[in-house]
């Protein structure tokens, strides 16, 4: 019987193909059909595989959908308030800085409620990894305008578009992360449309944590058809038409240094 | 934890102080900052708000060169969320506010409530609503016992001296990592900023045993090889859920409440009079009463030490004492300790008077003044 309390349909899906920091008793996993989070997540997975840190990492996850990632993995975690699991993962790294702290959150937890903690966490250059999926909107609420929500986008706060001239234009959140952070940090935006691009910067993230030097941020852009009300086809061209148009998929800040907003 | 910039001989000179059992003059932030590294603390995680700013300072002169940490935050709310990461990998951990500080901060008390995370705040309350003044009152007893979005399951000590400051705080660490509930030590600006004498000790050297951390989140072990990984969640879906965690956390409360209540009572059959106060005003409450006793007055003293869990029974049998004892509460609020007396004391039929001056300190003179004058009114009517 799963936890949510929604009927048992099958049997959890163990499949050779998952990472094997993935608990598979809690396959099928929690989110919606054609929601990114399971794609994020899973190159995540594969990237701790990968890198031999499972007992390491030390996992928060916001509140909005992301919460429903807490018992995802094989490593240990916590489901914190919405926009607070950077500090938690602060805290933690600094008690004991051979933690690896992975924050996940999603665009309203990391650029509205909880922006003043992006900002200072990649400001002092803290020794964490951040990802945030930017889906353009609240899903857990029920789809209302977020910070990244596109310009004449609508959603339940914005039935009628999202007017630049009173609610402003979509966040470019890499872009000022990678404008305040020290040197070391390491700032990208990945698409959950490119997986092998999403692997590789998760894992550059990871990496620059590892090798201690500076703050990692990865902004993911993701898919919700639920609340864009879209069909698979739809979601698709959304995620790689308009999104893509305004958010620019790149690397802004690395070790070896890359112009801002470089496609690689 | 940090650069390291540990200077031997300044935390020989700094160890001896505590070994020496030194008798010291400082200010009330200053024995906090002492207390919290005699206590074992690991790491504080602060925001300035006066008037608690100097326990950070003292603290981050003082950690270095103990191995300890020191952060500061953006925000209160930031610096609360980071001593719950702290405390998950098992690390003791604390902070320090006042006033919209100690608002911000409830945030993350209520997730520590939840959740069983141990912590340690101290409240140096300065005058509110809002950002009022940062001298002094006792107008945040509200807020530290019951805020937040839940039941208020949290210990909070009132002080009232430096050396209670020091004690307290050092007892404070061991209730929260025994108990596993947010603990408090709850002073205000008045003893955060006067200069009084307290001794300083280690701990152990009086026979006192520190309760050691223990990691919840990353214990030890390769989780899913050598242990299941742990997942901690906050939400839940059902009405049912949260209820059967709820039950389980108010028995724990519950059969922890008889363990850590504590107050002072002076009472007798012939007290005609119960003078009620906590924290600083309780000094000036039994200052009154000895004061009063001296002009052959029968009046009596009861003071909470643990404002949460409240100490209700002591209370009733010290009330019940003598059925024709009078109360009179003594607060720097309007009525906040008022109201969990009247609470206490559902059912009784004895007379309760109040001196409330929100905001404002109170003296000795101020109460036996009070006394003296509701025995006129009384003589009157």
């Amino acid at each position: 019987m799963r936890e949510s309390g929604r009927m048992v349909i099958r049997e959890p899906l163990v499949n050779e193909n998952m990472p094997l920091s993935w608990r598979k008793e809690t396959k099928p996993h929690r989110f919606c059909p054609g929601c990114g989070h399971g794609i994020a997540l899973k190159a995540l997975g594969e990237v701790v595989d990968e890198l031999g840190i499972l007992d390491q990492v030390l996992y928060g996850c916001d509140i909005g959908c992301s919460l429903l990632s807490w018992d995802f993995f094989n490593f240990d975690s916590i489901q914190t308030h919405h926009g607070r699991t950077i500090p938690v993962i602060v805290g933690a790294k600094r008690a004991r800085p051979e933690t690896v702290g992975i924050a996940y959150m999603g665009d309203g937890g990391g650029y509205a409620i909880g922006a003043q903690h992006l900002v200072n966490a990649a400001q002092r250059g803290e020794q964490i990894t951040a990802i945030l999926a930017n889906n353009t909107l609240y899903a857990m609420t029920g789809g209302q305008m977020a910070p990244t929500t596109l310009p004449g986008q609508k959603t339940g706060t914005s039935p009628y578009g999202r007017e630049v001239t009173k609610t402003g234009l979509p966040l470019q959140g890499p872009e000022l992360v990678a404008a305040i952070a020290p040197e070391g940090s390491y700032v990208a935006r990945a698409t959950v449309g490119e997986y092998q691009q999403l692997k590789k910067y998760l894992k550059k993230a990871l990496d620059n944590q590892i090798a201690g030097r500076g703050f990692s941020f990865v902004e993911v852009l993701s898919t919700c058809p639920t609340n864009w009300r879209t069909n698979a086809k739809q979601t698709w061209a959304f995620l790689q038409g308009e999104m893509a148009r305004h958010f620019k998929v790149g690397e802004f800040r690395a070790a070896e240094t890359i112009p801002a907003g470089e496609e690689r | 934890m940090g650069r390291k910039i540990a200077n031997i001989q300044l935390s020989e000179e700094y160890e001896g102080v505590l070994r020496k059992e030194q008798r010291s003059f400082m200010t009330g932030n200053e024995v906090v900052a002492w207390a919290a590294l005699a206590a074992k603390a690991d790491f504080m995680y602060g925001y300035p708000i006066t008037p608690q700013n100097e326990i950070m300072h003292y603290w981050a002169r003082l950690a270095p060169h103990f191995g300890r940490g020191f952060l500061q935050t953006e925000d209160e709310m930031s610096a609360g969320f980071a001593m719950l990461g702290g405390a998950l990998v098992g690390k003791k951990t604390f902070s320090a506010t006042a006033g919209p500080g100690n608002v911000l901060m409830q945030e993350p008390i209520s997730m520590a409530e939840m959740m069983r995370i141990p912590g340690v705040w101290i409240i140096q309350q300065r005058g509110g609503p809002s950002t009022a003044t940062v001298i002094y009152s006792q107008q945040e007893l509200r807020l530290t016992t019951t805020g937040g979005n839940g039941e208020g399951l949290r210990i909070v000590y009132s002080t009232a001296s430096h050396q209670e400051l020091f004690e307290y705080t050092i007892k404070a660490f061991n209730t929260a990592w025994q108990y596993r509930f947010p603990t408090f030590v709850l002073g205000d600006g008045y003893q955060a900023k006067m200069r009084e004498a307290v001794t300083l000790f280690r701990p152990e050297a009086r026979g006192w045993r520190l309760i050691p951390a223990e990691p919840i989140l990353r214990p030890p072990g390769v989780p899913a090889r050598d242990r299941d990984p742990v997942h901690l969640r906050n939400t839940f879906n059902i009405e049912e859920e949260l209820y059967d965690r709820l039950v389980d956390q108010l028995a724990a409360y519950d059969r922890m409440t008889a363990e850590v209540i504590e107050w002072e009572a002076e009472v007798s059959p012939e007290t005609e009079l119960l003078l009620v106060a906590h924290g600083i005003v309780a000094r000036a409450a039994k200052q009154a009463q000895e004061n009063l006793n001296r002009q052959g007055k029968k009046v009596g003293y009861f003071r909470p030490i643990t404002v949460r869990p409240f100490p209700g029974s002591a209370l009733r049998q010290a009330v019940a004492a003598n059925p024709n004892l009078r109360l009179l509460v003594v607060e720097s609020a309007h009525g906040q300790l008022l109201a969990l007396v009247k609470a206490e004391l559902y059912g009784f039929t004895n007379p309760l008077d109040s001196l409330l001056r929100p905001g404002v300190g109170i003296t000795a003179e101020e109460i036996e003044e009070a006394v003296t004058q509701h025995g006129q009114k009384e003589a009157v009517s």
